[in-house]
């Protein structure tokens, strides 16, 4: 792991999670696999400390454990599984548009507590939605099934782990971690449960904020002391999943981007003849993108999608948006001329591309020097002397794909950093203005007059509204280029990760 | 492209690639040395793009922000155990043995009083589970170790809290 990515994770968790399970997730993230009474002394935290981090990280599916010889067990964290923590939202907002509130709900309680037994995610749901209906009106507990069943048969939604029925026939003691197996045909099996019930709403007389609460209420138990029906048997989304419908939608918008470009004059309707549709299919595999590839002609010929060079095509087309964005037009065009052209010569760049020989220098030069675009020796002669050999610039759509993955991973660490920093500046103003506000809405429950509203709003001065405008503003742009930038980080991973599995 | 050793000793000034093939005429202006590490923040020579708007891009938006404060207050979010100042230490009632080694009242103190540290840790962290939003949260952390920084957070004081944060009578002016 670079120091990028666990920079990244550090801040990661300590957002999430706070700074006890931060030290001790990266401390692992750093050092591997370790048992625990050694996470415990090289960090300099109680045991006590340690296990709390560890169950925390272990159910939130960012530290696996595994039982090595002579029993010792080891603790091992995913980086990289860290890192998605970015991308929830994402999942979240998919899980609202395939499959509405009630999806998008489900998953983000999933995603929230990490591992849940469908009884709880279902009670849970109804519950949330129950609260935002009219008054009156509950959402009832098969419906939240029901869409729990649809996300399970669609594979967002996946079975944890589990700990194998035993036969008993090995009466030893006990291993000192339970051994979890999984299996693909059950991993997406529903166990058969029958629900009733519907969602409660929180009832106002319970929060009182002065008094204590009604009863000690633990946040996992029911209220009323059930047996839960499905205990043991946990779920978790299925992240894989959703980076396969992050990937075909991808290369459908970009596909579509495509046709518009082509046939923006004629009219798309469902009913498409046969030979206009095989004109379409012709013009797609012979398009340069090369997303759909042509593959015999027996029965008209079967069309392929060639997911490796469509992810192919995505990466280059982000390569070159950056250059771009950050070099200009120019040395764009430079750049898509070096990748159509693959290798070509100073000369020929200056030619080609008809820009004068300095600036064409000094545009290769950034692009070198940012490792967008990279030298290739070819000697003329087996004594490699400098005056015949060819010098050609060329571009590593591989290296480059991984250069800019890092700088992306560095960008959001430094946004999340920028972020903290703006609201700690104004933490100050920030805890004034939660305050008045709390005043406001307990003054309003109890039906105070205008005018005393008004006085209390008026605790906040105008340049000091004017200072939480700003603040509100910079937090919401800093957020949103994370999750822009996380967009990005998706495609090259899904490149890079196609790439390395045909090596 | 500067040879190895500032051109000292043999062969002083050549290079190991022919110049002209990268586009370096003879007499051509090298440009200048670098002297130091390049600025923190270089001038931006093109504007960024701007974000996504719309619909779905302020829905997530909103979605994250509301994720990064629901994962605050969820049990797993493990907050530092607090030192209570003035740690009471709770002295064993009965009467003073003499016969009893220094090392033993000490031991039975310290565990006396990490039992107790642990208590109240617990506590706290139940009572978190339980509270619903309020302020008084920021004060479960240890004022002293709030931040990374080697100073504890009286240092930074700069006289805004003289006077206290009295918003109950806010008629009277503040000065």
């Amino acid at each position: 792991m670079t120091q990028a990515e666990i920079k990244l994770c550090s801040l990661l968790l300590q957002e999430h999670f706070g700074e006890i399970v931060e030290k001790i997730g990266v401390h692992l993230i750093r050092t591997g696999s370790q048992p625990l009474r050694a996470i415990a002394h090289d960090t300099g935290t109680s045991l006590d400390q340690v296990k709390k981090a560890l169950c925390v990280l272990i159910q939130h599916n960012l530290v696996i454990y595994q039982v090595h010889k002579r029993g010792v067990v080891e603790y091992e964290a995913q980086c990289s599984r860290v890192l998605r923590m970015l991308r929830y939202p994402r999942y979240i907002y998919t899980a609202k548009t395939l499959y509405s509130d009630t999806g998008e709900l489900i998953v983000e309680e999933l995603l929230l507590n990490g591992k849940m037994t469908m009884s709880a995610v279902v009670k849970k749901v109804a519950d949330r939605l129950t609260e935002t209906m009219e008054d009156g009106k509950t959402m009832d507990y098969a419906e939240v099934s029901n869409t729990f069943v649809r996300l399970a048969d669609t594979h967002f939604v996946q079975r944890c782990p589990w700990v194998p029925a035993t036969e008993n026939s090995d009466p030893g003691p006990p291993p000192p971690a339970p051994i979890l197996v999984i299996s693909e045909k059950d991993m997406y099996l529903v166990p058969k449960l029958s629900l009733i019930g519907k969602g409660k709403r929180r009832r106002s007389s319970d929060e009182d904020a002065a008094g204590e609460p009604k009863a000690k209420r633990p946040k996992h138990s029911t209220d009323n002391k059930e047996p839960i029906p499905d205990d043991g048997i946990y779920w978790q989304a299925n992240l894989d999943r959703f980076h396969q419908h992050f990937r075909d939608q991808a290369i459908v918008s970009a596909v579509a981007n495509r046709m518009d470009q082509i046939f923006r004059s004629l009219p798309v309707g469902y009913n498409i003849s046969k030979q206009v549709l095989d004109q379409y299919l012709t013009l797609l595999a012979d398009d340069p993108l090369e997303f759909v590839g042509k593959s015999g002609d027996s029965g008209g010929g079967m069309y392929v999608i060639n997911l490796h060079k469509a992810l192919g095509s995505l990466a280059t087309a982000t390569l070159e948006s950056v250059v771009q964005e950050r070099f200009g037009s120019r040395c764009a065009r430079i750049f898509r001329l070096v990748l159509q052209k693959k290798h070509l010569e100073q000369k020929q760049v200056e030619d080609f591309a008809m820009i004068p020989a300095k600036e064409a220098k000094d545009m290769l030069y950034k692009m070198l020097s940012g490792n967008f675009i990279s030298l290739q020796e070819i000697p003329k002669t087996p004594d490699h002397a400098p005056s015949r050999t060819f010098y050609l610039y060329t571009v590593n759509i591989l290296s480059a794909a991984r250069m800019l993955l890092h700088r992306c991973y560095k960008s959001i660490a430094n946004l999340i950093e920028r972020r903290q920093f703006e609201t700690k500046e104004n933490k100050r103003l920030l805890e004034k203005s939660q305050r008045v506000e709390a005043i406001i809405a307990s003054m309003q429950a109890t039906g105070a007059e205008e005018a005393q509203l008004q006085e209390i709003e008026e605790m906040i001065t105008a340049p000091e509204r004017q200072q939480l405008e700003t603040l509100k503003r910079n937090v919401n742009k800093l957020d949103a280029s994370e999750i822009q930038v996380d967009e990005t980080i998706f495609l090259l991973e899904s490149y890079i990760e196609s790439t390395m599995k045909r090596q | 492209m500067a040879s190895r050793g500032g051109g000292r000793g043999r062969g002083r000034g050549q290079l190991t690639f022919n110049m002209e093939a990268v586009g370096i005429g003879k007499g051509d202006a090298l440009p200048p040395p670098t002297l130091q590490p390049s600025p923190l923040f270089p001038p931006l020579e093109f504007r960024p793009v701007p974000l996504p708007s719309g619909e779905e891009g302020e829905y997530v938006l909103a979605l994250k922000q509301e994720l990064r404060g629901a994962m605050r207050q969820l049990p797993y979010f493990i907050r530092p155990a607090v030192p209570k100042r003035g740690t009471t230490i709770l002295i064993p009632k009965r009467p003073p043995k003499n016969t009893e080694d220094k090392e033993e009242t000490i031991q039975k103190l310290e565990t006396l009083e990490k039992k107790e540290e642990e208590v109240t840790s617990e506590e706290d962290e139940e009572k978190e589970e339980e509270e619903e939003k309020e302020e008084e949260e920021e004060e479960e952390y240890d004022e002293e170790h709030e931040e990374e920084t080697d100073y504890i957070m009286s240092y930074f004081d700069n006289g805004e809290d003289f006077g206290g944060d009295s918003d109950d009578n806010m008629d009277e002016a503040i000065y």
